[in-house]
């Protein structure tokens, strides 16, 4: 029981870093019909950024303590990392949508940025790994057999708050009205007066920020850098999205915990080799049963 | 005679190469480049029928390329190594079954490619694309796992059938030189891929598959099977990538499930978008003009030229060539799509930029 208990908490963290980075996806793909194939990365950008925050607040020219830079890298590296997004958005996705330009195009310009952020990372900072200074001090909570540990909380408690936030925004705000009308119509919506651009700033200023959020926190549980950090769990965690069906928040959530879930599952039992084998498995036969995931709507086309 | 101008041309060229190959006028390096061309224009072409013709979006290409690698690599090893125990064949006969190998390679890879083709039956454009990377990280994972090839220390031996080639190669031919097998069989590979095709896209199947691609309500409408339209596109697609990993497996001697990852299918479409959707000749030009840039950017001395500004301002930096050429070529991606997103050639095939090439060749 105390095993199965563990492996539930394990898999609840592993799943809350998945349904952070997913949530990032969806929403870009709910506004934009984009998968920003590049959001992986970001996550990788706002780990790092993280690193660099950390350690200028703790070397010599702050010297603040640990606790007090985990609470101020926390707005500050979402903060930066929402405008390395808002960049990309910039320089590379806007001027192609200005031009109307056939999705797919979109969708390598993101990968293509994504690879640009890997290898100009390794270019500029080696390929030597970065230690991760530790922020928060562990602190291990045992409960007859059961190890919780503060990070888990602190993890699993953000993945929680980030969808109750953003559900809020998107349900209950004007600016949430107006991301689900560009999904829904885009071409009406700019005639009801909304500025599209702007809605679309604020989508991946959210997105990212949550991304590099979960940056930092994957950064504090797994205290090593590398550059090439974001591909699998960016791949990952888009397909967690799709499970759940994109361009919906709850799909995001419950599809990131799911495979969370398939992922801690499958290493308990098996030898951990098989662990994308299997989940990739299962998450086949899912969407082979629900072609739209387990949250999306079935689009019906008129003839 | 004017209608098969080009063919007799492309004709004359290969066998240049080979003679040039023999006689050591291009050494090992080069041949090396031109028959990852080869590869490169077997997989472009291949992935073109699907993302371009079919208008589907498939970024998991690498994975039938991996079955395909392993299939052919295994064959190979039993039929002329001494992994699996003694050769079944006389190396006298590898000659002529090794180009049966690849085949085989490929047909396997065909019919792994209904993991992807029975969930596109229902499927749209993006979920369509997560099966295909989930179908590539499935079958990289499922190969990691077979201890029989090695898992994820890779699998080496295919060597053995080039050497029993050349070793048995007929004194007339050879000379006192190697002859270059592998080289031959690249080339014909990519003839046979280009030929396979031309053929399959102007075919009233082809038709079918552009139907498909423009509508598939309406052409389903119009009595096409869009099912079978699919399942056969997919198949030949992914037989012809599988064609590509037998002879990438082959070029190199050494196969691991790591080098057939997402980048590697991430690479193949860049070449598709780079040449123009539902453009062969686009794709093969891309295929080759990448090939060419790859090389071209692994030259230290150039990049060092490059970067020149930025090491004057930071000394102590030292850019290494592998890494700067991927940060460079996504970015003449990126500025591509920005200035032409369509590539290339766009939706046109070389014959209709230039209409008075049509006079020069034939596909029959």
């Amino acid at each position: 029981m105390d095993f199965i208990i563990q492996n539930i908490i394990n898999a609840l963290q592993w799943g809350s870093f998945y349904a952070l980075i997913a949530l990032g996806y969806t929403l870009v793909y709910g506004v934009l019909r984009l998968i920003n194939f590049a959001h992986g990365d970001i996550f990788m950008v706002g780990a790092y950024i993280a690193f660099f925050v950390a350690g200028f607040m703790l070397g010599p020219a702050l010297g603040l303590s640990p606790m007090a830079t985990f609470l101020l890298a926390v707005p500050l590296t979402m903060f930066l990392t929402a405008c390395v997004g808002v960049t990309l958005e910039r320089i590379a996705y806007r001027p192609l949508r200005r031009k109307g330009a056939h999705r797919l195009y979109v969708v390598i310009t993101a990968l293509m940025c994504g690879l640009i952020l890997e290898y100009s990372n390794l270019a500029v900072l080696g390929a030597s790994r970065l230690k991760f200074p530790e922020l928060v001090h562990k602190t291990i909570w045992n409960m007859g057999g059961v190890t919780v540990t503060n990070l888990k909380v602190i993890v699993i408690v953000a993945a929680v708050a980030v969808f109750v936030i953003l559900n809020f925004i998107v349900t209950k705000t004007k600016i949430g009205m107006a991301m689900r009308g560009i999904s829904y119509d885009k071409f009406a919506i700019p005639l009801m007066g909304i500025p599209i651009d702007q809605i679309i700033v604020f989508t991946f200023i959210l997105g990212s920020g949550f991304a590099g959020l979960a940056g930092l926190l994957f950064a504090m549980s797994y205290p090593v850098l590398e550059p090439f950090m974001g591909m699998i769990i960016g791949w990952k965690a888009f397909i967690a999205a799709v499970v759940g069906g994109i361009g919906d928040i709850r799909g995001a959530f419950y599809g990131g915990f799911l495979l969370g879930f398939i992922e801690v599952g499958v290493v308990t039992v098996f030898p951990s080799t098989y662990r994308d084998l299997f989940a990739f498995t299962i998450l086949l036969i899912i969407l082979w049963m629900k072609p739209t995931g387990l949250f999306g709507m079935p689009q019906s086309t008129k003839i | 005679m004017q209608k098969y101008t080009f063919n007799i041309l492309m004709a004359f060229l290969a066998v240049a190469l080979l003679v040039l190959a023999q006689y050591r006028i291009l050494d090992n390096y080069i041949q090396a480049v031109i028959m990852f061309g080869g590869i490169n224009i077997m997989m472009s072409t291949s992935l073109n029928l699907v993302n371009g013709n079919m208008g589907e979006f498939t970024c998991g290409h690498a994975a039938f390329m991996c079955v395909g690698a392993y299939v052919a690599s295994i064959l190979s090893v039993l039929c002329f190594g001494d992994k699996f125990g003694d050769p079944l064949l006389p190396a006298a006969a590898s000659y002529f079954v090794f180009p049966v190998i690849i085949l085989l390679g490929g047909a396997v890879a065909a019919v792994s490619s209904i993991l992807v083709a029975l969930p596109s039956f229902k499927t749209r454009d993006d979920y369509l694309a997560i099966i295909t990377i989930a179908v590539n990280y499935m079958v990289i994972s499922a190969i990691e796992n077979m201890d029989f090839v090695g898992g994820s220390r890779g699998f080496q031996g295919m060597k053995d059938t080039v050497w029993a080639m050349v070793d048995s190669t007929p004194s007339w031919l050879a000379g006192d030189n190697d002859f270059p097998w592998v080289l031959l069989y690249v080339i014909l590979f990519t003839a046979f891929d280009v030929w396979v095709i031309r053929r399959f896209i102007t075919s009233t199947y082809g038709k079918g598959v552009n139907a498909v691609c423009q509508d598939e309500t309406a052409a389903e409408i119009m009595s096409v099977n869009t099912n079978k339209i699919k399942t056969v596109n997919f198949m030949i697609s992914a037989g012809l990538a599988g064609c590509a990993g037998g002879l990438f497996a082959h070029v190199i001697g050494y196969v691991n499930p790591q080098s057939f990852n997402i980048l590697k299918s991430t690479e193949a479409m860049v070449m598709v978008y780079l040449g123009g959707m539902g453009s062969l000749s686009g794709a093969i030009i891309s295929a080759v003009v990448f090939t060419f840039l790859l090389e071209i950017l692994r030259s230290q001395a150039l990049i060092d030229f490059l970067m020149a500004p930025a090491t004057f301002v930071f000394p102590d930096w030292e850019p290494s060539a592998g890494v700067i050429k991927w940060v460079m070529i996504p970015l003449l991606l990126v500025l591509i799509m920005q200035f032409r997103p369509e590539g290339i050639m766009g939706n046109k095939e070389l014959s209709d930029v230039f209409p008075k090439l049509k006079k020069y060749y034939t596909f029959k």
